[in-house]
């Protein structure tokens, strides 16, 4: 019986030579996160099932989305999940000023690697899939049940391949990858289902692109984003973590519901318009339309606030001024990635160009705190998702793009080609 | 078990960022989050909305964030069932998890209009348009789902399962 990765990883975990499609199977969990949303919302559930963790080691809670606490509510929120962690003597206990954004903070610290079985109560956990993990995001309940019994029940899913080839071009990154996959396919074009990329082409994408593409496997719907193993993602696992890992590849024979070729050579800047992540334009499109003019900046979250993101857009902000009309929020994902930030100089380069240099935050990404929007405004946003409302007042407008994108439209003022520098 | 109300419909994508913004995630208070429940796709819901009442929507409702307090928020403001041409996977778990009743129906999706009178059986999957004076039939669950369902919810079902093996 021939399996895809998603397919053997559940296998394994549930404890079965093979699965099928549709089948409904129990798995045992290795990691099990929340944040300070889910998290509070888990405890009394977990309270009526268990009074200890499964695993101390394999629970994990960040403090991310309203932090630095925004109100009182969300300061409330955030004590109920430090005095479990603390209570439950969690060994990855997290708090402000030492962490960061869940889906940066989790592989940076290593506590995610390649064959585990992870569930994270934020709908972003497919983020993981990146170093060759099933990973998805799931509701409270689940993390709850998750929590208690270090097991959940899944259906085993089909899956689409993504068959990469080429390499991408200057001024053009994980990010523009993924919007491109996503309007092609649509928001449910891989609904249920795994997204596993494969083919010659992974090799020439960083890890940080890798992260960038699995993370927004959920803006298509899928239930989980998973990239084949190679040497860069050993390196990366070697360097960050000391658990074991297991690597797992498809059958040659797996079945999928459809292959789909993608020659990232081909892929230019691409940016998703209001109101959905699978609105994508080419940024040749936009330049032969009409100047959309931007009133804010972000460039972090999850899915794009890592280190090479922030020296892509420091490095096109270098020496400029961001335009009068337009501020910026540059919110690096994690304290490392902030220090680093400094060490090389991207710091003063945000700030001497006009930018706000933010602490580690989901905050302005799902119009939390530090960047919310009023009636009318557009912004730019190296973020996941560009719903009504999301960053603010519902008439406010959200352009997903790349953190090159992101750079050259600051200085510009409107939507702007990285290629040509922000002119 | 058997729904019987009057329809509110709405299109493709209702993702869980209009069903309940992320401003009021900073409480878990079903009651408080229900009263802002769809506040941003349809401000006059909470008026509008009767105990009882049958939200009909297109593919992919409930894409986007995890968060319970999406079908948490409809189910408080008195929704007694979903149907839709296709779930988002998160809020389709999350909605069985805690016992919120949802059901996939194409023709149905299609077919029922704002305000139709819709009655469901939910053993069956047979949704009846009292209205049009149709009859659909839906997709039914799993076994193991329709377990969970009928323990009312996940947490439950757990406890169940624990007191079985105690016992």
């Amino acid at each position: 019986m021939s399996m895809t990765m998603t397919q053997k990883i559940l296998a394994d975990h549930a404890g079965l030579k093979e699965v099928q499609v549709g089948q409904l199977i129990e798995a045992s969990l290795d990691v099990v996160m929340a944040n300070d949303i889910t998290g509070p919302m888990a405890l009394p559930i977990f309270n009526e099932m268990a009074t200890e963790v499964f695993d101390k080691d394999k629970v994990v809670l960040v403090p991310d989305h309203f932090t630095p606490n925004k109100d009182i509510k969300s300061a409330e929120n955030s004590k109920a999940i430090r005095e479990f962690s603390l209570d439950q003597c969690l060994t990855h206990h997290m708090e402000q000023g030492k962490c960061g954004v869940e889906h940066a903070i989790l592989p940076e610290k290593g506590i995610v690697v390649a064959g585990e079985a992870i569930i994270g109560a934020d709908s972003h956990t497919c983020t993981y899939g990146a170093l060759g993990a099933f990973s998805t995001g799931v509701g409270t309940t689940d993390i709850a049940t998750g929590m208690a019994t270090g097991q959940l029940w899944f259906k085993v899913p089909s899956a689409i391949k993504f068959e990469l080839s080429g390499e991408l071009q200057p001024y053009v990154s994980g990010k523009d990858v993924i919007l491109h996959i996503i309007g092609l396919i649509g928001v449910d074009g891989a609904l249920y289902k795994s997204m596993e990329f494969t083919g010659e082409g992974v090799k020439a994408l960083t890890m940080d692109d890798r992260f960038t593409i699995c993370n927004m496997a959920i803006e298509a719907g899928a239930k989980n984003g998973i990239f084949e193993v190679d040497e860069q993602t050993i390196e990366y696992i070697e360097k960050h973590s000391t658990k074991d890992y297991k690597v797992y590849k498809a059958d040659e024979d797996a079945v999928y519901d459809q292959v789909i070729e993608i020659d990232l050579s081909k892929i230019v800047p691409t940016v998703a318009f209001p109101h959905l992540p699978g609105n994508a334009h080419t940024i040749d499109e936009i330049n032969n339309d009409e100047k959309v003019i931007i009133d804010q900046v972000v460039i972090g979250s999850c899915t794009n606030g890592r280190l090479s993101d922030l020296r892509k857009a420091a490095a096109i902000l270098k020496g400029k001024q961001v335009a009068n009309h337009v501020r910026v929020m540059v919110v690096p994902a994690t304290q490392k990635i902030f220090v680093q930030c400094i060490q090389e100089g991207l710091a003063e380069i945000f700030v001497e160009s006009g930018c706000a240099f933010n602490t580690p935050s989901c905050g302005p990404c799902m119009g939390g705190h530090m960047g919310v929007m009023a009636n009318g405004e557009k912004c730019v946003s190296t973020t996941n998702r560009n719903f009504v409302g999301r960053m603010g007042d519902t008439q406010s407008l959200i352009y997903l793009a790349s953190p090159e994108v992101a750079a050259a439209s600051a200085i510009a003022g409107y939507i702007a080609d990285p290629r040509k520098g922000g002119e | 078990m058997i729904a019987n109300g009057k329809v509110l419909k709405y299109g493709d994508n209702v993702d869980t960022d209009v069903i309940i913004p992320a401003r009021y995630l900073n409480s878990f208070d079903a009651k408080e989050l229900a009263s802002h429940a769809m506040v941003d796709i349809d401000p006059t819901f909470v008026e509008r909305v009767e105990v009882g009442d049958i939200m009909v929507a297109g593919n992919n409702f409930g894409c986007g964030s995890s968060r319970e307090h999406a079908p948490l928020a409809l189910k408080t403001a008195g929704v007694s069932c979903v149907i839709a041409k296709s779930f988002a996977r998160i809020f389709y778990r999350n909605s069985i998890n805690i016992g919120f009743a949802i059901l996939e129906c194409d023709e149905a999706a299609e077919d029922i209009d704002e305000g139709n009178q819709v009655k469901v059986d939910f053993d069956t999957g047979k949704i009846y348009n009292l209205t049009k004076n149709k009859e659909y039939q839906a997709q039914p669950f799993p076994e193991f789902l329709q377990r969970m369902i009928k323990a009312n919810g996940l947490v439950n079902y757990v406890n169940d399962q624990k007191g079985n093996t105690n016992e």
